[in-house]
């Protein structure tokens, strides 16, 4: 009676990815209300850098009661519907994501179609460039949502490019080489390469000699290459932010028409709630059909008319992108000096709202079944919501991504405090007696029997 | 053969969907616009200019909205009343949508409705307006291939919604001007029987665009019935519900099946919007409202492609949360309707052209019948293009409506203000008299060579007589030659 993509289950939500948040949202951490809820770290957002925003707001009243010189725009933006989208957000979109790439790069707003977030936009590029039972090739590990937006409706698969922690993730000939062969071995006609820049969940920039690798060999396979710049305002420590325009500038390819790059204010400017995304491209027939396409997801003429002012001011959006770099790497030096203290390590990153820590040495064994057990320690009796390496695609177990910009400073201690509680106490039971251990096996068996046997859901004992 | 190769590599860099032309665009619906657009009227810049008659929009309560909005800061995030709701709004993604906005909308839609019914929050999904509604309830309700009965004339839009990139297909369920363009069972059947493809829903439009006329309880009874019968889905597009004006009564089809007492509820979904009834298409509000619980889940998360920005929502749920200003909006909303409707055909009325009888929607249905050379959708066309550049009004030809008959345009009327309508009018009555002027040269001409005329008023489409100049279709010699009303 209902569709394939209904009775499939194949919107992959039941990833545990989602099942963290759902248990997040059954009881949620308040400082004061809920002390003792689960701590949200598997959600990345940036709330660091509102009062910037507030403040702009407060000194900018005119934008407010949708006056704009004295006249009434609410007329005018409540019957504008034109999926060209309001010329005066498209070049302050223009003009914002110039400045988040040093100018380096110059942005036409003709190339732009506005979509309504960046999930729109990921699957609205699928829909364009790739025919279902087509395939892109995506550097694992990678955001977890990708296996929805981009496989879901559009029948698109996706081939993982493996990247491992021992050469610091990075993207290598090989093995771009080898998920093309995988992808053959499989009868999947690769469309192209899609990569985050930052990544997600890595927080690390792609470096200008992987984007230069990657560019080689899209161009040599003449395929796409879609990079997904999503965090690219987040970048907070050297190397500096290189978006794959820059690079293809360099190798006078500016204009290449297999290159395109998906952006969205989520992120950089913690806006996620207003459903700003968006694709630009230097291929119109590609700009041409997604536009059209873009009639299923358009973003609010509100929204676009508030944005277009907030974007225009330059000096705000200096100013606001210097501090709110400068937030996000103190957050970040605080998370990992924190984790530091427990003996627990991450990944060197420069960019993004979260890191990627290492918790190899807390599984009882090195397999995913290990890691899965402790992310349901971590998650009903620690009370972190953290996400395993595994809904990111890792190939190795014992990674999880672990965000520190959606919180407050009081939060992130509280985190840390029960990190460190709970390392000690697994180090005590390494060191203590049966006893511990015996409660502890059984509770965790029974955890893991309900997880292996019910992968629709996550059932916490209510136990702090 | 460079070229070839060219074009031909470029055809296979990009899907077949984005490299063909199941956009529909390419429709004379668009090309209209597409005229407007070049030269669009102004009553002072621009009075020659084409005047936009093809797009239903409802610009007639704009000051009501634009009050409201300025005596409440509050529903704005950017307002000193407002900003400290500005973060939670912001960051607020959450697919379920704001509980304060599900819950507006859910009084709103039971106000449309008069009340007769109740809407539940929890079933109301998000969408990217009702284009994306219409979108994601083909994806769940059909797989590639199957079929959607769809009685015709039908709004454009659903060739590119329903299909373009679901793979879906529409079966055209054939209404005729003879009984006044009603759905009947028969013509239902013989569609679903003479389907080529797996047929899994009916999709209606009630309010009907394009012709403005409401469904009666036994109708709607009726449609529900044969889909229950089948086994297939009901899909009833509301998004004209408060355009009734008059005597017209709008019936949802949430109301009938609370008098079907064995009704098969999971076959039932309405796709809403606040587009048309308060006119606010910039806003993107669209709303699925399904009576299955796998729909309203799955349809929910593929909102996700398509959420209502959480500033609209914040602003929407307390605009629809204020009763009076709902109620007051509404009451006027129709009156206004019903006032420029009345102006638009009483003034048609007096060129003799004929409409049909409908009290809803933002257009009416113009019958042009008499006009055309010959009944045939290229003399339609030929028609239309002298409409669209000669007369200068952009009106949408009844065959990308894909209506069974040549000859009949949806015109627009909720979308200018009185000055607008008058020129329109005035446009209407100077092409009038010049075909009475023609068509009386053409009968004198004819008298001469004693040539008969068929007397009748009504029309006969068998008629194969043809005309050496001008695209006029024979009529009763009659002066001052009426068009014929189509009789309903």
């Amino acid at each position: 009676m209902l569709s394939s993509k209904v009775i499939n289950e194949s919107h992959g939500q039941d990833s545990s990815y989602f099942l963290g948040w759902q248990e997040y949202e059954k009881n949620p951490f308040h400082e004061t209300l809920n002390p003792s809820g689960i701590v949200q770290m598997g959600l990345a957002e940036n709330q660091l850098s509102f009062d910037l925003i507030e403040s702009w707001l407060d000194d900018h009243p005119e934008v407010l009661g949708l006056k704009k010189n004295e006249e009434s725009v609410f007329k005018h933006l409540a019957l504008f519907q034109d999926y060209h989208g309001l010329p005066a957000f498209k070049d302050a979109m223009a003009k914002f994501m110039e400045k988040i790439r040093g100018s380096k790069v110059k942005f036409n707003a003709n190339k732009m179609v506005l979509t309504a977030g960046s999930t729109s936009a990921n699957e609205t590029l699928m829909f364009c460039l790739a025919n279902p039972g087509d395939a892109f090739l995506i550097p694992a590990p990678y955001y977890p949502g990708f296996d929805r937006d981009l496989k879901w409706r559009t029948g698109v698969e996706i081939v993982p490019i493996h990247c491992v922690s021992s050469n610091g993730y990075k993207i290598t000939k090989e093995a771009l080489e080898d998920a093309y062969e995988r992808a053959h071995k499989l009868n999947l006609n690769v469309k192209g390469v899609l990569i985050t820049n930052p990544s997600n969940p890595l927080g690390t920039s792609t470096t200008r000699g992987e984007l230069d690798l990657l560019l080689t060999f899209t161009s040599a396979k003449k395929i796409h290459m879609v990079s997904d710049e999503i965090y690219s305002g987040t970048v907070f420590d050297s190397p500096e932010f290189t978006s794959v325009l820059e690079v293809a500038k360099d190798k006078n390819m500016d204009l290449d028409e297999k290159i395109h790059v998906v952006y969205s204010l989520s992120k950089d400017l913690g806006l996620p709630g207003f459903r700003v995304g968006l694709i630009y491209s230097n291929n119109e027939k590609v700009v041409s059909a997604a536009t059209k396409m873009s009639s299923f997801g358009l973003i609010s003429s509100q929204t676009q008319h508030l944005l277009a002012n907030l974007l225009s001011d330059e000096r705000f959006t200096t100013k606001y992108l210097e501090v709110n770099r400068k937030r996000l790497r103190e957050r970040r030096d605080r998370l990992v000096s924190g984790l530091k203290k427990a003996g627990i390590g991450c990944l060197k990153s420069n960019g993004g709202l979260f890191c990627w820590v290492d918790l190899r040495h807390l599984l009882k064994s090195n397999t995913f079944e290990a890691e899965h057990s402790l992310w349901t320690k971590i998650v009903c009796e620690v009370g972190l919501n953290i996400s395993p390496g595994s809904s990111c695609h890792s190939d190795e177990p014992g990674w999880f991504r672990v965000c520190f910009a959606n919180m407050s400073d009081q939060t992130l201690e509280v985190a840390m405090d029960r990190v460190h509680g709970f390392v000690e106490a697994m180090v005590m039971n390494t060191n203590h007696g049966k006893q511990k251990r015996t409660m502890w096996d059984s509770r965790r068996r029974s955890l893991i029997n309900k997880w292996v046997s019910k992968l629709s859901s996550v059932q916490c004992e209510s136990e702090r | 053969m460079v070229a070839l190769t060219a074009e031909k590599q470029d055809h296979n860099l990009l899907s077949r969907m984005a490299a063909g032309d199941g956009h529909g665009e390419n429709s004379a619906y668009f090309d209209g616009w597409k005229a407007y657009e070049e030269n669009p009227f102004h009553p002072i810049d621009r009075p020659d200019g084409v005047i936009q008659m093809g797009l239903a929009e409802n610009q007639l309560c704009g000051d009501l909205m634009r009050k409201w909005v300025l005596e409440h800061p509050e529903a704005s995030i950017c307002t000193a009343e407002g900003v400290n709701q500005f973060s939670d709004i912001a960051i607020f993604q959450d697919y379920h949508g704001l509980p304060e906005f599900r819950q507006a909308v859910a009084k709103f839609m039971e106000k449309t409705r008069n009340n007769k019914v109740k809407f539940d929050p929890d079933r109301i999904v998000m969408s990217g307006g009702a284009t994306g509604a219409h979108e994601t309830v083909a994806f769940c309700l059909a797989n590639p291939g199957d079929g959607f009965l769809v009685p015709t004339p039908y709004y454009p839009g659903f060739d590119r919604d329903l299909r373009w990139r679901t793979g879906v297909n529409l079966v055209p369920v054939t209404c005729h001007s003879s009984n006044g363009f009603k759905i009947t069972v028969e013509a239902l059947d013989a569609a679903y029987e003479n389907a080529r493809v797996p047929v899994k829903g009916l999709l209606i439009t009630n309010p009907s665009n394009p012709l403005g006329t409401t469904l009666d309880r036994d109708c709607l009874k009726s449609l529900v019935k044969f889909t229950n019968d089948k086994g297939i889905h009901l899909i009833a597009d509301e998004i004209y519900a408060a355009t009734t004006f008059g005597e017209s009564e709008f019936i949802s089809v949430a109301e009938v099946i609370e008098e079907i007492p064995d009704c098969n509820r999971d076959l039932i979904h309405i796709v809403y919007s606040l587009s048309k009834d308060m006119g606010l298409p910039g806003l993107r509000v669209g709303i699925i409202y399904s009576y299955n619980n796998r729909v309203v889940q799955i349809a929910r998360k593929m909102s996700s492609f398509g959420l209502v920005s959480s500033q609209t929502q914040h602003l929407i749920a307390k605009m629809l949360s204020d009763e009076d200003f709902v109620d007051e909006f509404i009451r006027k909303s129709k009156l206004r309707l019903a006032e420029r409707h009345a102006e638009l055909t009483t003034g048609l009325d007096g060129l003799g052209i004929g409409w049909l009888k409908a009290g809803a929607g933002l257009f009416i249905w113009m019958d042009l019948r008499n006009l055309l050379k010959t009944a045939t959708f290229d003399s339609e066309m030929e028609l239309w293009r002298v409409i669209v550049h000669k007369v200068k009004l952009n009106v949408s030809p009844g065959g990308s409506c894909h209506c069974h008959e040549p000859g009949w345009f949806r015109v627009c009327f909720a979308n200018m203000d009185h000055q607008t309508m008058e020129t329109a009018l005035e446009r209407i009555r100077v092409f009038t008299s010049q075909i009475e002027e023609e068509s009386l040269k053409l009968t004198k001409q004819m008298a001469k060579k004693k040539k008969c005329w068929q007397s009748s008023l009504r029309l006969s489409f068998k008629d194969t007589r043809r005309f050496e100049e001008g695209f006029f279709s024979p009529h009763s010699p009659v002066p001052p030659s009426p068009l014929v009303r189509a009789q309903i």
